[in-house]
């Protein structure tokens, strides 16, 4: 028995001879189609250069466009030339220019040998097959394709719509169930002759002459009709991309195809030197045994995601999503904290023990960015320096976030901070924002600044407060977010503050063996009381609890002798 | 001065430069370029007195021009570039780079420029982008002389991997990018006017293309459309940049002598305002250069679904 080899090219032919040389030494007769499309001169130079070669031949030549009939005319004329010729052959492979043998001839016609009666094609039902590009599955039997995809692209388009606002569906031959798979298929020499000397062929070809890309759908259709015993894969190994058009292998796929347990691999680069000489070689042993052969999936896969998700929270010279469309506006989570060091003394490095993440402190002062320990720089290069910063705080952001992947970033906020990254962390689901509203007033308190100058402040303050927190009440926030005034948190503040670190810490955390420290808040009653009296709305604060009329009569007085002292 | 375009064959990839006085960069530059198959260089020589003009007319694979005209009305040689891309650059790819500027590309360690060209065309993609990535020594500027012929990346081998902002230029549609070492260290304080870093220097050329300002951005549009903006990735390379070599405060002080540069040379007088201190460019969070695979991994060019 032999398998004989139809290998259809296009070019890279003196691949095409090596190849067609490399089966014909393993006792395979090959046939030939070059398409149409090539030159003469070049046509002839590979004829001469394979001649004399008994187990070679050249089939009559189409012209082959991508999608058009040209294909399945030209692998239907070869493939009979392989069945007149070659008595002797039981099995017919498809095979095209590109295709490199990946395991010794011995062993396919040792496979072909164990199974004399199955036909190898890849061949589906339509509305199981999604891995079309542009969604033709069921279009592409049901309408006319008289024009070229490649080269009418305008028609081929208006011929599609026009058909499907004519509710066009043309008549199937009789017996016909479409369906559809990997162009290249090993058929028995029983299922080849049937479907090649079937009464009904004039029918067949008639109607696959209008279907789109025939070569898809032609033998895997009718070989449901004719076969004994299908095995519905392919013998050749081949992925397509996410445009529709196949993966080629290069030299650093070695490894990759030689694990891959595949008899043929395609599309070979005609480059790749090494593959040709390595996979072709006389010497070449025997397969080793198919280690790992979804690794190549593996790898496709991964490639497509790249291309299609990217990689969340990157902005660089070849991924800039629009808003919205990022799969995740930050490479990963992390935490800001807005009032908190007002309230606690030392909550930087208390947090930073606690919850085993980095903690900075305001990243947005208005003089620079405070990384952790002051650094200048941090992961990445990232530089502490306000004016890079503020060109573009978003750029800072979503660098840092992307720059310390794998260790969560914690830092400071508050109104003091160059405003206008809350409109961006806002919507960030990767962001958890807790805010204590009015905790600025403690820190105001207690710089025994006059409360007449604090007055200014303290409005300026909380108007900028106000405006950071709309964003974080805007509909549009998916951050994880806890805003609580000064009074509500005050009510219970170490449980608060653990409900925020639990989500964060790395470590499951113990109970709280040192709480953080909170500050003195004596006077802060009066003081808040004194800004009232000033005329000063203070909604952020909430309820703070009065000490009493007196207090604010200290404060008061406390504050001008300060400012006498 | 040499020219020897005859020998241009059709499937030629071809690179396009315009230099002056880079004689010492020269050697390294050509090799870098035939190693990944180039195999025609069009270079124009823009006045050198260094030698480097007749270095590079005894090459059999360079094809010189020379010109002593002003680079800054030659629109700082994009005018030369332009027009000989369109002479000879037709159906070509072409990448046109600076004598200070490798090429790296995905897999570039295994696979010769043409296995991404092919792809770029079965893909029907016609331009590629590689961002500038300025490499810096460890140490003073000056502390170590680069001899013609080496590697640079012996010297200048540390970058920065992660600061690097990027705004949409909506009149063309490219990106502006800017940051890095010369931006953190130079430009702090008007980072708008650090110098930009995109580039879109691999070209699969038609005579009616034509770069605009150096090869940040082109003409038509759509050639600048080299990032994904619904989340994915487009593949894309890096332009290692040898600029800060010993050496650097001299020719900036020399170029702002001749004022022939960008914006009044703006860019040069910053340099050599800075450059004169000697500064360092490393900082504890420099990176160390191994190969385009850690590139990719930090995210400063990608593979896009090359695979």
């Amino acid at each position: 028995m032999s398998v004989g080899i139809v290998l259809l090219a296009h070019t890279a032919l003196r691949r095409v001879e090596q190849v067609a040389r490399h089966w014909a030494q393993g006792g395979c007769p090959v046939v030939i189609h070059v398409d149409g499309t090539v030159p003469d001169p070049r046509y002839a130079a590979l004829r001469r250069r394979l001649e004399g070669q008994p187990l070679i031949g050249f089939a009559p030549r189409h012209r082959c466009e991508w999608g058009g009939w040209g294909i399945v005319a030209a692998s239907r004329d070869a493939a009979q030339m392989v069945l007149d010729g070659f008595e002797d052959v039981t099995h017919v492979y498809l095979t095209s220019g590109a295709c490199l043998p990946l395991r010794p001839v011995g062993e396919l016609r040792a496979f072909l040998a164990r199974h004399p009666e199955t036909d190898f094609i890849e061949s589906a039902r339509p509305s199981d097959v999604p891995w079309t590009v542009g969604g033709f599955e069921q279009d592409r039997f049901d309408l006319y394709f008289p024009f070229s995809w490649q080269r009418q692209r305008w028609l081929f388009d208006k011929a599609v719509t026009l058909q499907r606002r004519l509710g066009i569906n043309r008549a199937r031959p009789v017996g016909l169930h479409p369906h559809m798979g990997s162009q290249w298929w090993c058929l028995t020499r029983v299922t080849l002759r049937r479907i090649l000397t079937d009464p009904k062929r004039p029918a067949h070809d008639r109607y696959f002459k209008r279907v789109w890309i025939p070569d898809e759908s032609y033998f895997q259709t009718l070989a449901r009709r004719h076969a004994r015993r299908i095995e519905s894969r392919s013998l050749t190994l081949s992925r397509f991309d996410s445009q529709g058009k196949p993966h080629v292998f290069h030299d650093d796929h070695l490894e990759l195809l030689q694990e891959s347990g595949s008899f043929v691999a395609r599309k070979i680069w005609p480059h790749a030197d090494r593959l040709y000489d390595t996979f072709l070689s006389p010497a070449r042993r025997p397969a080793r045994v198919a280690s790992d052969p979804a690794r190549i999936d593996r790898l496709f896969e991964k490639a497509g995601r790249r291309r299609t998700r990217g990689r969340p929270g990157l902005y660089m010279q070849s991924r800039y999503p629009h808003d919205g469309w990022e799969n995740g506006a930050t490479a990963g989570p992390y935490s800001v904290f807005h009032g908190f060091t007002d309230l606690f003394d030392g909550f930087e490095a208390w947090l930073a023990k606690t919850t085993g993440t980095r903690v900075h402190g305001h990243l947005f002062a208005p003089d620079r960015a405070q990384f952790s320990n002051g650094q200048r720089f941090v992961s990445g290069a990232l530089s502490d320096h306000a004016g890079l910063r503020d060109a573009n705080p978003k750029a800072f952001l979503t660098s840092l976030i992307w720059n310390t992947r794998g260790e969560r970033q914690c830092f400071q906020h508050g109104p003091r901070d160059t405003p206008g990254v809350m409109t961006f962390m806002a919507p960030d689901p990767n962001a958890q924002i807790s805010v204590i509203t009015g905790a600025w007033a403690v820190s105001l308190c207690r710089s025994g600044i006059s409360v007449e100058a604090c007055v200014a402040k303290a409005r300026r303050l909380q108007a900028r407060e106000h405006k950071a927190v709309a964003h974080l009440r805007a509909r549009t926030a998916r951050a994880q977010i806890r805003i609580w005034s000064l009074a509500d948190f005050m009510r219970n503040p170490v449980p608060n503050l653990l409900a925020v670190t639990r989500e964060i810490a790395t470590a499951p955390q113990q109970h709280l063996n040192e709480a953080p420290v909170l500050q003195d808040l004596e006077g802060l009653a009066a003081f808040l009381q004194a800004l009232r009296n000033h005329g000063l709305h203070l909604p952020s604060v909430g309820p703070f609890p009065q000490d009493g009329g007196e207090a604010s009569e200290d404060i008061h007085a406390r504050a001008v002798g300060g400012q006498g002292a | 001065m040499a020219d020897r375009t005859k020998r241009i064959r059709r499937s030629d990839l071809l690179v396009f430069a315009t230099q002056r006085n880079e004689a010492r960069r020269l050697p390294y530059f050509l090799e870098h370029y035939r190693r990944m198959g180039v195999g025609h260089f069009l270079i124009v020589d823009n006045d050198s007195t260094d030698g480097g003009d007749r270095f590079l007319a005894a090459q059999p694979d360079v094809s010189l021009w020379r010109s002593t005209a002003s680079y800054r009305r030659a629109r700082f040689g994009m005018d030369w570039m332009n027009a000989l891309l369109t002479r000879y650059g037709h159906g070509h790819w072409c990448l046109t780079v600076d004598p200070d500027e490798l090429f790296v590309f995905p897999f570039c360690d295994t696979r010769p420029l043409r296995a991404l060209t092919d792809w770029l065309d079965a893909s029907r993609i016609r331009s590629f982008s590689a961002m500038l990535l300025d490499m810096y020594p460890k140490g003073p500027l000056d502390a170590c002389r680069y001899q013609p012929g080496q590697n640079p990346m012996e010297i200048a081998c540390w970058f920065d991997a992660g600061n690097y902002a990027m705004t949409r230029n909506s009149a063309l549609g490219n990106l502006w990018i800017r940051g890095g070492p010369r931006a953190r260290s130079f430009f702090a304080d008007v980072p708008e006017q650090a110098p930009a870093l995109n580039k879109i220097p691999l070209v699969r050329w038609h005579r009616r293309f034509a770069y605009v300002s150096s090869t940040h951005m082109l003409l038509p549009r759509g050639l600048n459309a080299v990032y994904d903006e619904w989340g994915g990735e487009k593949a894309s390379g890096i332009l290692l940049h040898t600029k800060l070599l010993d050496g650097f405060a001299a020719r900036a002080e020399e170029e702002v002598r001749r004022g022939e540069h960008y914006g009044a040379a703006r860019e040069y007088r910053a340099y050599a305002r800075e450059a004169a201190r000697n500064p360092d460019f490393w900082c504890p969070h420099s990176e160390r250069f191994l190969n385009w695979r850690q590139l990719e991994v930090l995210g400063l060019m990608s593979k896009g679904n090359w695979a």
